[in-house]
């Protein structure tokens, strides 16, 4: 399984914090941030739109992650929108 | 060698800017070897002291920043929701921390960051670094808020009179980091 958690605008707008995504099957399941974000627009126009947009960043295990970045069962992903704090 | 407190809190709660400027100010002058992890209910704290104590009063500098919530004519605002992403907020700052530390000879470094509900006026963030001279102190502090600025998992929502709204990132931010 892999957890996929969502934060602030982008939580808000797919009204979902998180998902988990099965691995059982290993021919299916995603194995990069880029397959990751194919499936989850798969689930409606609303993840399609916001995984069409540029500006959603990842961060795998709570390190920064780039579409390429490999991913694995066990893992926790999160997508987010460009930070502002401070 | 001195010693060096890194501490990183992340605050439901306000906090006074001024009593973490004086707690640095009393850790140059009585110092702890002992370094420890703990985790409250009214937020994250972590704190690591390296080094030995066998020098005090090494830190000939301080330069604190505090940022504030901002309630301006044009752009008025209520109030101010700050979310993070618990556990990689504070990987994230620990890195920031190291990479400055690469960079200058620091001596303690305090970040503070508020999360939860703000109103104007009130601190959103205070960055507190020592080092034995000025000019490492006022750089260093620039740099960590700058890369806080862009790679620390924070989200701001603004409440306005008309409305509630995510604050945009800006590519101003992006600049004031790319400059180091």
């Amino acid at each position: 399984m892999i957890k996929v958690l969502f934060f602030a605008q982008i939580r808000e707008r797919l009204n979902c914090a998180q998902v988990d995504i099965s691995t059982d099957k290993p021919s299916t399941a995603p194995s990069t941030i880029a397959e990751l974000k194919t499936l989850l627009a798969q689930r409606g126009d609303l993840w399609r739109l916001m995984f069409a947009e540029q500006q959603v960043l990842s961060a795998i295990n709570k390190v920064m992650s780039t579409n390429d970045s490999p991913i694995q069962a066990g893992d926790e992903v999160a997508f987010f929108p460009p930070v502002t704090g401070g | 060698m001195s010693a060096t407190n890194t501490r990183i809190r992340i605050l439901e709660d306000s906090f006074d800017p001024a009593a973490m400027s004086a707690e640095m100010t009393a850790s140059n002058i009585t110092r702890s070897t002992t370094g420890s992890t703990t985790r409250s209910t009214t937020g994250s704290h972590t704190e690591s002291t390296t080094g030995s104590s066998t020098e005090n009063n090494t830190h000939g500098a301080l330069v604190t920043f505090t940022g504030m919530v901002r309630d301006l004519v044009e752009n008025p605002v209520n109030a101010m929701l700050l979310e993070h992403y618990p556990g990689m907020t504070e990987r994230a700052l620990e890195a920031i921390i190291h990479k400055a530390r690469e960079r200058w000879t620091l001596g303690d470094i305090n970040i503070t960051h508020r999360v939860g509900m703000l109103y104007p006026g009130e601190p959103i963030v205070f960055v507190g670094v020592s080092s034995a001279h000025r000019r490492e102190a006022f750089e260093a502090c620039q740099f960590l808020m700058d890369y806080l600025k862009i790679e620390a998992p924070f989200w701001k929502k603004e409440f306005t009179p008309d409305g509630e709204h995510w604050v945009e990132a800006k590519s101003s931010d992006t600049d004031a980091a790319g400059r180091w």
